[in-house]
């Protein structure tokens, strides 16, 4: 196994230390942000559009060198870090955490440059670098240990965000985000020792944190049972899955824009990720033995979650209720354990993270123009903002998962994933694609169309330049991905299909991928015995089926 | 050639991306011009792969190109490809055809719109996905198109979104038609399922294979896709409101292209319909059935112009759907292609009658416009003869080839068809009578300006009443002052009297004797002094006499004054009697208008159509939008207009040529779309005569219905209001019911889910939160309690742990 490792290690290193890069980047971003003099705003801004960006190149460097055809761990570094208790720092990345790791690397630079905090911009851009450090470090974790450190880290970033960049209700907002998210954790944290400590005697040589031997231990079913539901809990709360989702609308209304985004681009995506990397990957058993809680709780966060949205008032509330419906779709393709059904959630976490983000960030841009983020309160704005009201439809179309759009291309995999599956849930699943159109074009339509009913929104701003820019860089790869998702399918798959073969070999049970069909030729279809009853009109001969 | 396809979906692609871009520069009328062209180009590359195709044969008109594998993953892979075959190059040759003419006519038609250059922009958008709806290999790229069609009908039918209502109604057709696309998704998972593949080479090819009970679920779940899309029942609520769109949109996207996508993804999916249980192509034909008798029952009782074709379409797609359904596939087609024509064509030239008539669609606000617009009246006249099947126009071939399959096959639809057949010739000849015919009514009054006429007449009569009560009441007031003032003269006259009395008694005081004695010593004084005291002694002693004298005479001058005040109280009392006269009169002339209005105002609500309204009694009163109207002159449409109209209407007149029925050679279309539809189609096996015999029924029906409509709409016989029921204007009340669903029930039902969230589910949490709180209470003392001080502790805590590992970590 070690050899193995070693081995890997240096096929796949171009660049040495890269993860360990990608994470201390923005970390040490923070700390040079906090010691530069409140006073000097624009440097700290500066710094810290530096520094985040330094990580986004890297994770671009990353994305670029990073082996399509490889479906393991690749840039893995692994050093030993408490020799006594098995922990190391252990990073890695594959197909399946890539992706996130790039939007990480990614939207952080975008929040910095696009958005500039109302008040205190010193403490704001340390809190978001740590932030940024967190999240990287959470999608390249191998090691339970540093997984949990990296999980724990965000929530004080996040925390302090809402608590005092936040709007009106920021308080209570914030502490119901980190006592729900703590409650998890705790959960989370019994479940790591209890999984060490009892792997530990399977293996038989001593404790280790490192999750790819974790995954080859032999536990007790109902052990890994119990172990899988604490690791599950504290995911359920941080995805959310309903009915643990009730921080989600508080959080998002009351943060500011920065924070929604991110909330929604990234630490959402935390939960989601959690079940695949470590809930799948490390108690294959129990997801299957769990997955018909986890497709029903799925299918019933995309209704609920569509049907609470439909009647909310505040627009970013609403924005936040339909996040409960994605997610729902997302666990919904996890636990379809499928290459469809995984491979579109994956997908579906980046894609959420762009059409919801740029969601948003429009919202945000709307509330800085009319202090007011009530329905009822806006209307008629297409008319002064042709631009703004073409963007928002745009993204819009987006998320209501319309072709030819990312938004399409995971949501078909995780239903069609489903249905192979258990295709009753994806039928239920697939009225949600309904109510997404009914409670996105009702808001588009309240706030947008009609004629303007108040001085305010008659002068309502369009978009200016640096907005638009933004926008339209969410824009690119909203298009794009639903266009050629393919090189995105080509890095995601070749893991997924890894995970599955693990769940595979260690389950007895194959992933249910329906009927495998060999490409027809023309000449086929006429031979096809199409002919057989052609004089006797369309429906002869059917009758003995 | 066939390589040259690309060029197809390229155009409308390339102009969307031009327009998106410079589309503002470009504006009125370049933008129009460069998307029309755009569009041309996509229509000459069509011919150009239909002449590549035409020099195959048989089983070689059928090729796959593909560009690039769009969503691999797995045993799943879809490509972004093309298939080129006899079915989709049909539909290309006609979507691109009508959409070019179209396009051409939208310039003429948006001209001076603010937002000209973004209408273009969706409709080479909509061209763009409708080509990728009928080209795709594969289902799902047949999905993006449907979708894609289905996102520009939503911007188009709320493109002028001022309007909250065009705003309703965009929303209400892309959700209407989600919930037929959750069929298609469904039917396409359930493909996938069962085949391993959803590409149509692989899914036509396996078909025979397919078990009959998931075929059927297949057809079935198609069907409601395309009910949606196709606006069959149920979902077919959503064409009619999808009229609030610009007249060419609902040309192109609601009655020639977009909404024949159902019958095209049925026609493709053939060999799975026949792998089904009989029931349920069955099932298809008797929804297209229906649809088709129940939407024709509301188009006889509309007055929108628009709004009678909307649902002429809807009715007419039922056709396509029973020709489906009842195998006969190439009739389908035919049928779609020659409504195309005419459908297309009418709803141009209402848009040109609209466009002539200052944005009026009362169709009863019309009448008598042959004249005005001669172009827009002849070729709306060549669309009512094609739709009504009136031989030898294109709607004629078609129709009847359908009502021959009904014939054949199930004898109730046959009936279903022909009752169809007499509405629509019956409500298409009421629109033409109506529009075209008859009296122009353009500057008719309607019943609420009559009424509101009246309403001002009636006033003007009241206020006159008014004004004479006011006179009264001054005159009144004169005659009280006058009355008083004679009470003031005879005081006068009074207080004369006794002052004369006293004077008389003073006179009579002074005895004769002494004034004669007075009189001689005046006589006899001698000296000057002397007399001087005896005339002034004589003076005193006459005085009270003529004292008396005076007052006699003031007393008569203040009776002369109560006489004068005497005839101005006559003349006060005249001038009331007058005003009390007037009064009367004019209460008596108020009576006379309200009379007059019972009489006068319009009896019903219906607006008379032979002859004028009668305006007698209230011409002067009528409200000034009327006077506008008869200013008004009607004007025929400009060329851009004009000219795809008169294309149209000669593909209206020709397109039953595509497949006559006189001999096995003639029938073109069917030979051409044989290879795509795999021996499925079901064929006439009708003798000739049982064929003629059907045909003189189904001319000799719509002869009915034409000569009913012309008996009723231009001869006045029966009775307009029985035919005109309101439950049928009110298109049997469905909308409304729906309307009423989900505004009541629909909403509450969401409402008390947004509320279970917050009492129930959040309320648990806080009541967790609330009872930790309380219980904690004691331990508060010991504790900060602030959330943010344990949080920097975590923080904290995780630094100094990383210090505490990194200082004993092996590097």
């Amino acid at each position: 196994m070690s050899m193995f490792l070693a081995a890997a290690e240096t096929a796949s290193t171009p660049f040495p230390h890269l993860l360990t890069l990608l994470v201390l980047v923005p970390a040490v971003g923070s700390a040079v942000v906090a010691l530069i003099s409140k006073q000097r705003p624009d440097v700290c801004r500066q710094a810290a559009f530096l520094f985040s960006a330094t990580a986004g190149a890297l994770a671009v460097y990353l994305l670029w060198n990073f082996d399509v055809a490889d479906g393991g761990f690749q840039f893995v570094e692994s050093t030993t870090w408490v020799r006594d208790f098995g922990i190391g720092w252990r990073l890695g990345v594959d197909g399946i955490s890539l992706f996130l790791v790039v939007l990480s690397g990614l939207l952080f630079p975008f929040v910095i440059l696009a958005i500039t905090p109302e008040h205190d911009p010193k403490p704001y851009y340390a809190w978001l670098l740590l932030l940024q450090a967190g999240s990287l470090g959470v999608f390249v974790a191998l090691d339970l240990f540093a997984f949990f450190v990296f999980f724990e880290i965000v929530l004080v970033p996040m925390y302090f965000l809402i608590g005092s960049w936040g709007h009106g209700n920021r308080t209570y907002a914030a502490m119901k985000f980190f006592l729900f998210t703590m409650f998890g954790s705790a959960l989370m944290l019994v479940g790591i020792l209890a999984l060490v400590a009892t792997a530990a005697d399977a293996i038989g040589a001593g404790a280790t944190f490192d999750i790819r031997e974790l995954a080859q231990a032999d536990l007790a079913t109902n052990t890994a049972r119990l172990i899988f539901c604490a690791f599950a809990l504290a995911f359920a709360v941080k995805v959310p899955i309903f009915p643990l989702h009730t921080w989600l609308p508080d959080a998002h209304t009351e943060a500011p824009t920065a924070g929604s985004v991110i909330l929604a681009g990234i630490m959402l995506k935390l939960g989601t990720y959690g079940f695949v990397r470590f809930g799948l990957y490390l108690f294959p058993e129990a997801s299957r033995w769990a997955a018909p809680v986890f497709l029903t709780l799925g299918v019933v966060g995309i209704l609920y979650g569509a049907v609470v949205a439909t009647m909310q008032r505040d627009l970013k509330r609403l924005v936040a209720y339909s996040s409960v419906a994605h997610l729902g779709f997302i666990v919904l393709g996890t636990f379809a354990m499928n290459s469809q059904g995984v491979t579109g959630g994956i997908m579906q976490m980046v894609n959420h993270g762009l059409s919801t983000g740029a969601l948003f960030l429009l919202v945000g841009m709307i509330y800085e123009r009319r202090h007011t983020r009530e329905i009822a309160e806006l209307n008629g704005l297409q008319r002064s903002a042709p631009i703004m009201a073409a963007v928002f439809t745009v993204v819009m179309l987006s998320s209501i998962g319309l072709p030819g759009l990312n938004g399409f291309v995971g949501e078909f995999l995780i239903l069609n994933g489903t249905f192979i599956a258990n295709r009753w849930y994806a039928v239920i699943a697939a009225v949600g694609v309904i109510l997404a159109a009914l409670y996105l074009l009702w808001a588009y339509q309240r706030v947008f169309h009609g004629t303007p009913r108040s001085v305010e929104n008659e002068s309502f701003a369009d978009l200016r330049l640096r907005e638009g820019l933004a926008v339209g860089a969410l824009l690119v790869p909203i298009v794009v991905l639903g266009v050629y998702p393919k090189p995105m399918i080509e890095r995601i798959e070749p893991s997924v299909a890894v995970l599955l073969e693990h769940i595979e070999a260690r389950t007895g049970v194959a992933p249910a991928e329906g009927p495998t069909a060999e490409r027809s030729t023309v000449e086929e279809l006429f031979g096809a015995g199409h002919g057989d009853d052609a004089s006797h009109g369309a429906n002869a001969g059917k009758v003995d089926k | 050639m066939l390589d040259l396809v690309w060029l197809i979906p390229a155009f409308p692609l390339f102009g969307f991306a031009v327009l998106v871009l410079f589309g503002r520069k470009l504006g009125d009328p370049a933008a129009g011009w460069l998307a029309t062209l755009m569009v041309g180009g996509s229509f000459a590359a069509a011919i150009a792969v239909f002449v590549g195709l035409l020099g195959l044969d048989g089983e070689e008109r059928f090729a796959v190109r593909t560009l690039f594998e769009w969503i691999p993953v797995g045993n799943f892979s879809v490509d972004v490809g093309v298939l080129i075959d006899p079915l989709s190059m049909t539909m290309v040759l006609f979507v691109t055809g009508i959409a070019t003419l179209i396009h051409l006519y939208a310039i003429g038609y948006m001209a001076g719109d603010e937002k000209f250059s973004k209408f273009f922009i969706y409709l080479n958008l909509f061209v763009f996905s409708m080509l990728m709806l009928v080209l795709g290999d594969n289902l799902l790229l047949t999905f993006l198109g449907w979708e894609g069609v289905g996102a520009c009908s939503y911007l188009l039918i709320s493109f002028w979104f001022g309007d909250e209502a065009n705003a309703s109604a965009g929303k209400k057709a892309f959700v209407t038609n989600r919930i037929g696309d959750f069929g298609f998704m469904i039917a396409a998972f359930l493909t996938f399922a069962t085949i391993g593949s959803i590409r149509y080479v692989d899914v036509l090819a396996k078909a025979p294979t397919m078990a009959a009970v998931t075929a059927t679920a297949v057809t079935l779940l198609l069907l409601v896709g395309a009910c949606g899309k196709s606006a069959q029942l149920p979902l077919y609520v959503w064409l009619p409101d999808a009229m609030a769109g610009p007249t060419p949109v609902s040309a192109l996207i609601h009655a020639a292209t977009m909404v024949t996508a159902g019958v095209y993804l049925l026609t493709r999916m053939n060999p799975v319909i026949a792998a089904a249980y009989d029931w349920a192509p069955t099932t298809i034909a008797w929804v297209g059935g229906i649809t088709a008798l129940f939407a024709a029952t509301i188009a006889v009782a509309q007055n929108d112009i628009k709004k009678v074709l909307a649902y002429s379409t809807v009715s007419q797609l039922g056709y396509l759907f029973l020709a489906v359904g009842l195998g006969g596939y190439v009739p389908a087609i035919f049928h779609m292609i020659t409504h195309a024509f005419f459908k297309a064509l009418l709803f141009l030239a209402a848009g040109s009658v609209i466009h002539g008539m200052h944005h009026e669609q009362d169709m009863r606000r019309f009448g008598g416009l042959a004249r005005l617009l001669p172009i827009t009246a002849g070729t709306f006249i060549i669309g009512w003869l094609a739709i009504a099947g009136v031989p030898p126009f294109s709607g004629f071939w078609s129709k009847d080839e359908i009502l021959a399959y009904a014939w054949q096959e199930n004898k109730a639809l046959w009936v279903i068809g022909l009752l169809t057949a007499l509405l629509t010739a019956f409500y298409m000849s009421r629109q033409v009578f109506l529009t075209f015919f008859g009296r122009y009514r353009f500057g008719d009054p309607s019943v609420e300006e009559l009424n509101a006429a009246w309403d001002t007449r009636i006033a003007v009569a009241e206020g006159a009443g008014i004004d004479a009560a006011a006179a009264i009441a001054t005159a009144e007031t004169a005659l009280d002052e006058a009355v008083a003032a004679v009470g003031v003269a005879e005081e006068a006259v009074t207080a004369a009297r006794a002052d004369a009395d006293a004077a008389a008694a003073a006179a009579a005081a002074v005895d004769e004797a002494s004034v004669e004695a007075a009189r001689s010593a005046v006589a006899s004084a001698e000296d000057k002094d002397a007399k001087k005291a005896a005339e002034k002694a004589l003076k005193e002693l006459e005085k009270p006499a003529k004292d008396a004298e005076k007052a006699l005479s003031a007393v008569a001058k203040a009776e002369g004054a109560v006489e004068a005040v005497r005839a101005r109280v006559a003349d006060a009392e005249a001038v009331v009697v007058e005003a009390r006269r007037a009064a009367e009169a004019a209460a008596a002339a108020a009576d006379d208008v309200r009379h007059a209005a019972e009489s006068g105002r319009p009896r019903s609500t219906a607006v008379p159509l032979l002859e004028a309204p009668d305006a007698s009694g209230v011409e002067d009163f009528l409200p000034h939008e009327v006077a506008h109207r008869r200013a008004y002159h009607p004007h025929e449409s400009p060329w851009t207009m004009t000219l795809p109209l008169v294309l149209l209407s000669g593909g209206a007149i020709v397109a039953g040529g595509l497949n006559l029925p006189f001999a096995k050679s003639l029938h073109i279309l069917e030979h051409w779309l044989e290879p795509a539809l795999f021996g499925h189609e079901t064929y006439l096996e009708l003798s000739g005569t049982a064929k003629i015999a059907l045909a003189a029924v189904a001319v000799a029906v719509g002869l009915v219905g034409i000569g009913s409509a012309a008996a009723v709409y231009l001869r006045g016989r029966g009775d307009r209001a029985a035919i005109e029921q309101p439950i049928l204007a009110d298109a049997w009340r469905v909308d409304r019911s729906f309307a009423w669903f989900m505004g009541g029930p629909g909403r509450r039902s969401f409402d008390l889910a947004a509320r279970f969230d917050r009492t129930v589910v959040d309320g648990a949490v806080n009541g967790v939160a609330t009872l930790v709180r309380t219980a904690s209470s004691g331990l508060r003392v010991a504790q900060t309690g602030y959330v943010r001080t344990y949080a920097l502790g975590i923080a904290l805590g995780t630094v100094a742990l990383l210090v505490l590992f990194l200082s004993r970590a092996a590097f």
